[in-house]
């Protein structure tokens, strides 16, 4: 064989190569064009637009629906201060849950704790937060305190009822990231730590959690971005009372139908969001020292 | 596969891993996945039960097989479905929904699905200047008989002489209040937003709906229901915002914190409040004295509905008054069809929830078109939610 045949035959190969690539990746590429550059396009260009006179997309070059933004502000902090603090109630109940499954599970047990772990996730949220609004109601906990005495005391509807229901629903998004790193952990880094004499809270802190720390912004921010549009829990186990983004939107949307302001905050609810995951991507980076979560 | 003695028995574990190795290697009839997954049975129960194949007779009318409806919740005998099935093969799939704005943004986002919904009489005008509803052809609904129904709530399905919409129900919004909890009689808005900030502290709902919720806080200083003048949306705001904090939700969903007990008073539809008190008998149903929303829910047939034979077929059906009453049984709403009336047993005509008494009856408002498509009372909304 010739060199030159050769090297046709060579070239051949690598553009099968790149077109068995190019037809792999072409339903993934269909799917994100599809499902989210053209409704992204779409949203963009409602929230230039006018409301009609009875409601929703009216063409029109404006940005007043822009300049209205502030009309949400409430909504807007609201949602900024819980996707963070949901976020972190999450993380502080899912590390420990991680650790052990991760560490001190015995071997033959880790695989059911695991499936226990998901197996909530094949019940719609919906249905498992109302099943919280009964628990939490007047006939349910409240109910059995009674019972023993303790009388009047009031759940549902509460901040800690709203708090409860996202950890509940959010906890195994937490608890599988930080899994995943716990359990790539290597285990002679412990003993080398404790050999070198480090306590084992100070080996806990400069091994363990360092290295996990990928795992935990990895859970935390893909609770964060959930958290950032729900509307669902505060609903159902908040009585309606507390204004987040995701209700203003769906108010905007299925309620007075004013689809341009609603699109203007969903796209200014899509960069607030990316401009929180770089900054927890920079911290994340900075803090671990290890190499960068690339999440966006 | 043909047809053996084995089929219909368990499969053998030998048998089992032969056929998942086949399975493996990718060679499978559809007969085989259906019967291996068990998905055959489905199958053929669910072409049963939801009609894939229609009953003979009627499909030479060419209803088809299916259609869909939107409505609200509680508010249809599921008999009457199953029934119409049985008669005409046609199997109805049943949307729930929470508003009115819910609807019209799905009608108005097209392809719907829906043959057949129920709008409330506000809505209909803004229906039919957005041009996506039917004129009804009323040649079609011999069972809808006009001069038996009650002017006062038939109005507003008919625009310029052509009807849009035939009436369903009529209802009332008033409020449903514990008495055992709460035992002091209440007659009137006013109380029921004193008491909201005072012995109800904590126990109190309002619907997450700008219409009533708004328009029952304007009843507080005696405006209109429908009232879109600055000056009074500001005094119904204040007034909003001051109760606020006092609350207990800010839901359309009240059934279940008035059963709980969680919650000892609520703003209320008829419909509910007649479900409530019926099983629960110390939760009353009360009209504000300064008045307050009459409504009348219609039938309308949307104009990109896919399977108008039947929408058509279905409504029909439902007017027929022996059916109809079924309906008001199961739901609770009061009729606006005199033959209906004829056959609903007397304590339901005496039920001063459903049917009550005139003087109650005189202040009270029609919501308006231009309430529900207000960005004004939208606004207010948000800052109360938000507050």
């Amino acid at each position: 064989m010739s060199a030159g045949l050769g090297a046709v035959f060579m070239h051949g190969n690598r553009f099968r190569h790149n077109l068995l690539t190019a037809l792999l990746l072409a339903p993934a590429t269909a799917w994100l064009v599809v499902f989210l550059v053209l409704p992204f396009i779409a949203i963009a260009v409602f929230s230039v637009g006018e409301r009609a006179p009875e409601g929703g997309y009216q063409a029109a070059f404006t940005l007043a629906q822009y300049a209205n933004l502030p009309a949400r502000a409430t909504a807007f902090w609201n949602t900024m201060m819980l996707a963070p603090v949901g976020a972190l109630a999450c993380l502080l109940v899912a590390y420990p849950v991680a650790y052990y499954l991760a560490l001190k599970a015995p071997q033959r047990w880790r695989l059911i704790l695991l499936a226990l772990v998901v197996i909530p996730f094949w019940t719609s949220l919906l249905m498992r937060t109302y099943a919280w609004m009964y628990i939490l109601g007047g006939r349910g906990i409240p109910a059995l305190l009674a019972f023993v005495g303790i009388e009047d005391v009031r759940l549902i509807n509460t901040p800690g009822a709203v708090l409860l229901g996202i950890v509940y629903g959010y906890l195994p998004l937490m608890i599988l990231p930080i899994y995943v790193s716990l359990e790539r952990l290597d285990r002679r880094l412990l003993e080398a730590s404790a050999d070198l004499g480090a306590t084992p809270f100070s080996t806990f802190l400069g091994v363990t959690l360092k290295l996990s720390l990928p795992g935990v912004m990895t859970g935390f921010s893909l609770v964060m971005i959930l958290l950032l549009g729900e509307y669902l829990i505060p609903t159902l186990l908040g009585g309606g009372k507390v204004f987040f983004i995701g209700n203003a939107l769906v108010d905007l949307f299925l309620q007075s139908r004013n689809w341009p302001f609603g699109s203007a905050i969903a796209i200014t609810l899509v960069a607030v969001s990316v401009v929180v995951l770089i900054a927890a991507n920079r911290i994340s980076t900075r803090v671990s020292g290890a190499r960068r979560v690339d999440l966006i | 596969m043909s047809k053996s003695y084995r089929d219909g028995l368990p499969i053998s574990p030998e048998n089992f891993v032969d056929q998942l190795m086949r399975l493996k290697r990718g060679s499978i009839g559809r007969r085989d996945f259906l019967g291996l997954t068990g998905l055959g049975i489905a199958t053929a129960v669910m072409a049963r039960e939801i009609g894939i194949m229609p009953t003979p007779a009627f499909a030479a009318e060419n209803l088809g097989d299916r259609m869909s409806i939107a409505t609200w919740p509680n508010y249809h005998d599921p008999q009457t479905f199953e029934n119409f099935k049985k008669d005409t093969g046609v199997a109805v799939e049943v949307n729930v929904f929470g508003s009115n704005e819910e609807m019209l943004a799905k009608l108005q986002a097209g392809a719907s699905g829906w043959s057949l919904f129920v709008p409330t009489n506000y809505t209909i005008s803004t229906y039919k200047k957005l041009g996506i509803i039917d004129p009804l052809d009323m040649a079609k609904l011999p069972n809808f008989d006009g001069s038996q129904e009650d002017p006062r709530f038939t109005g507003e399905g008919t625009i310029d002489g052509t009807t849009y919409a035939v009436p369903k129900n009529w209802g009332t919004t008033g409020f449903a209040v514990n008495t055992k909890k709460l035992a002091k009689p209440m007659t009137s808005w006013k109380e029921f937003w004193d008491v909201a900030m005072t012995e109800g502290d904590g126990r109190t709902m309002v619907h997450d709906y700008q219409l009533t919720t708004i328009g029952n806080a304007l009843k507080y200083y005696g405006y209109s229901f429908n009232s879109l003048k600055q000056d009074e949306l500001a005094k119904a705001e204040e007034l909003l915002l001051k109760v606020k904090p006092h609350l207990f939700a800010v839901s359309s969903d009240y059934q279940p914190g008035m059963r709980a007990g969680d919650a000892w008073m609520t703003m209320c539809w008829t419909n509910d409040g007649a479900q409530l008190h019926r099983d629960i008998p110390e939760i009353a149903y009360v009209l504000g004295k300064e008045g307050g929303e009459i409504w009348t829910d219609f039938y309308a047939i949307p104009k990109d509905a896919p399977n108008k034979p039947a929408g058509y077929a279905l409504l029909n059906y439902l007017m027929t008054p022996e059916v109809a009453v079924k309906e008001h049984l199961a739901n609770g709403a009061p009729s606006t069809d005199a033959r209906v009336n004829k056959l609903l047993p007397k304590e339901v005509l005496d039920n001063p929830i459903l049917y009550p008494a005139a003087d109650l009856l005189t202040p009270l408002e029609f919501g308006a078109a231009a309430t529900l498509t207000d960005p004004g009372r939208a606004e207010l909304m948000a800052r109360f939610k938000s507050a």
